[in-house]
């Protein structure tokens, strides 16, 4: 069956902010709206809608889906929710992509919410269940020993140092600076990023991304409608996705196969057989700073262990060869958990049509992948996305 | 392109007291069945001992232990009695507690390769009795048990894993 070319014609977003006033529903439509606005349609003309949102417990609504359907505008419509945890951000637009590359729907609006401000006295506690419930539960983990345990296998693999990661904090929290709706922005040293509260060695505060509240939002459309609304489509070209076990504490931590996995998916979609020269732009999930490099070599743009030397060489500064998280990412812009990975949807959205104002990346990018990760280390999620209409 | 985004960031200490909320603590308790693999899994912890399933399709030998290989997606075949040393693949140090309380003395969490088991086939447990500063990736480790009568087919039945001293022979 041929599949139809489908195009983002429409972006928007709420401000990240650590606490909103407003309530899950309130953000959702708030973000539903800028990408409506953005994309100059009207609800009536949305054929279905998609929603991603991480586990019901930060909101305390059960069947969140139907809780946020007013706000995510899908009443009276085929609608839609996905979760792969971190993942469901980038996810939700594959899930999308395909209501419209089938040719069920000519349209499709995608929106991605989080309040976790609403979880006292603090979200964390929600992720205790995440683990298994007789294995693992009765040690009391947090979510911070999955990802300082992951972190230091990836260290101790490859010999890198704490100082190397910490460049990933300064570079995005530097880069959020320039982002009007982001929570954490700031202008850090290698030595201050060092110098904050060690959470869980070898991860210390400034390496963490923030709780947030948030939502974002795209519309899609087949390219018959596309051409139509706007003359700068920007293309999806290619999703990918891919879960590894579960049991997370039998496989090598250092290299993130479910991701390099999901990668190829995309890439071959999209035809992209040489990442690291036909990729102008990424935003890899960087909900901790370590992340960003482990994902990076995931996504065959840096080869295994070297995204360190890459990021202090200058590659992934905005400025660079390859500019990675050019938003301030999860680090800077924030992380209300489906919202941030939607938001990296967003920027290269704008990073493709120069629309990114103090943010844009110099060189017209033609072609950038999003990436998000999720679940227990386990899941990957991968979307790329170009000027160019894909073959 | 957009100019202002919308949302309206609440500060912390203004809005203290001046924002209308309600509040709700949920009362849910569960009881999750163990299954066939992990309920021999607990009742080996109560006797002391650890325990793993074999998968004759790939060899591997299986810890936490399962009635099903997820590769080979068949069933497993033996009941594997494996060592309760290891080797530490990856730690942490960690200052927070599951619900954000801030520690002074860290928890170490581990993940530890079992003796026995097929490579790099690890579980998540915790590390104590050793200074912070000279827990290792590669440190060779022992579970300590709880006495028996305290044991009640729980992971915590090991009450944590030391470091195996030099002088002594592997168990």
């Amino acid at each position: 069956m041929a599949k139809r070319k489908v195009a983002v014609i429409g972006a928007g977003m709420t401000k990240f902010m650590h606490r909103a006033l407003e309530t899950p529903k309130e953000l959702a439509w708030l973000a539903a709206r800028s990408a409506l606005a953005a994309s100059e349609l009207k609800l009536k003309q949305i054929d279905c809608v998609v929603l991603g949102s991480a586990p019901d417990a930060f909101d305390g609504v059960h069947m969140k889906s139907e809780y946020l359907a007013d706000g995510c505008g899908a009443w009276r419509k085929p609608f839609l929710r996905c979760y792969v945890g971190g993942g469901t951000g980038v996810y939700a637009v594959a899930q999308a992509w395909f209501q419209v590359a089938s040719g069920m729907f000519d349209t499709a609006l995608v929106v991605c919410e989080e309040k976790m401000s609403t979880c006292q006295p603090h979200p964390q506690a929600a992720f205790l269940t995440i683990f298994d419930p007789i294995t693992e539960q009765p040690l009391k983990p947090n979510l911070l020993w999955i990802f300082a345990l992951e972190q230091t296998r990836y260290m101790e693999t490859y010999g890198i140092t704490v100082e190397q990661i910490a460049r990933v904090s300064v570079k995005n929290k530097r880069n959020a600076l320039n982002h009007p709706a982001a929570q954490l922005g700031a202008k850090l040293t290698v030595k201050e990023v060092l110098a904050s509260e060690i959470m869980a060695w070898p991860v210390h505060r400034l390496m963490v991304s923030p709780t947030s509240d948030g939502a974002a939002a795209i519309v899609i459309a087949a390219e018959e409608v596309a051409r139509r609304v706007t003359d700068k489509p920007i293309w999806i070209q290619g999703v990918g996705w891919c879960l590894d076990s579960a049991y997370w504490t039998n496989r090598d931590l250092a290299y993130p196969e479910y991701v390099e996995k999901a990668a190829w998916m995309a890439y071959r979609m999209a035809g992209v057989k040489e990442p690291r020269k036909q990729i102008n732009i990424a935003e890899p999930y960087d909900p901790f700073a370590y992340k960003e490099l482990h994902h990076l070599e995931g996504l065959q743009l840096a080869p295994k262990g070297q995204a360190p030397k890459l990021l202090a060489d200058g590659v992934f500064e905005r400025n660079g060869d390859l500019p990675v998280t050019p938003s301030g990412g999860l680090l800077g812009v924030g992380n209300p958990i489906a919202a941030a990975g939607m938001m990296k949807i967003c920027e290269l959205y704008w990073q493709l049509r120069g629309e990114a104002a103090k943010r844009q990346v110099p060189g017209k990018p033609e072609r950038g992948v999003a990436q998000a990760w999720g679940d227990l280390m386990q899941v990957g999620t991968v979307v790329v996305m170009g000027t160019k209409k894909p073959e | 392109m957009i100019q202002k985004f919308a949302g309206t960031p609440l500060d912390k200490q203004k809005s203290h007291g001046k924002i209308f909320t309600t509040s709700y603590e949920p009362k849910l308790s569960y009881r999750w069945d163990s299954g066939e693999a992990i309920g021999r899994y607990l009742e080996e912890l109560k006797q002391g001992r650890l325990i793993a399933r074999r998968c004759d399709g790939c060899q591997r030998v299986m810890i936490p232990p399962r009635m099903f290989c997820e590769r080979c997606f068949r069933p497993t075949d033996d009941w594997v009695y494996v060592n309760d040393t290891g080797r530490i693949l990856t730690f942490s140090l960690c200052y927070v507690s599951w619900d954000v309380r801030r520690l002074k003395q860290p928890e170490i969490p581990a993940v530890i390769a079992i003796d026995g088991a097929s490579p790099d086939m690890g579980i998540l447990h915790l590390i104590k009795k050793v200074p912070p500063k000279q827990v290792r990736v590669g440190m060779a480790v022992r579970a300590v048990w709880r006495a028996p009568s305290k044991r009640r087919g729980s992971v915590t039945d090991i009450a944590y894993w030391e470091p195996v001293k030099q002088t002594e022979e592997p168990r």
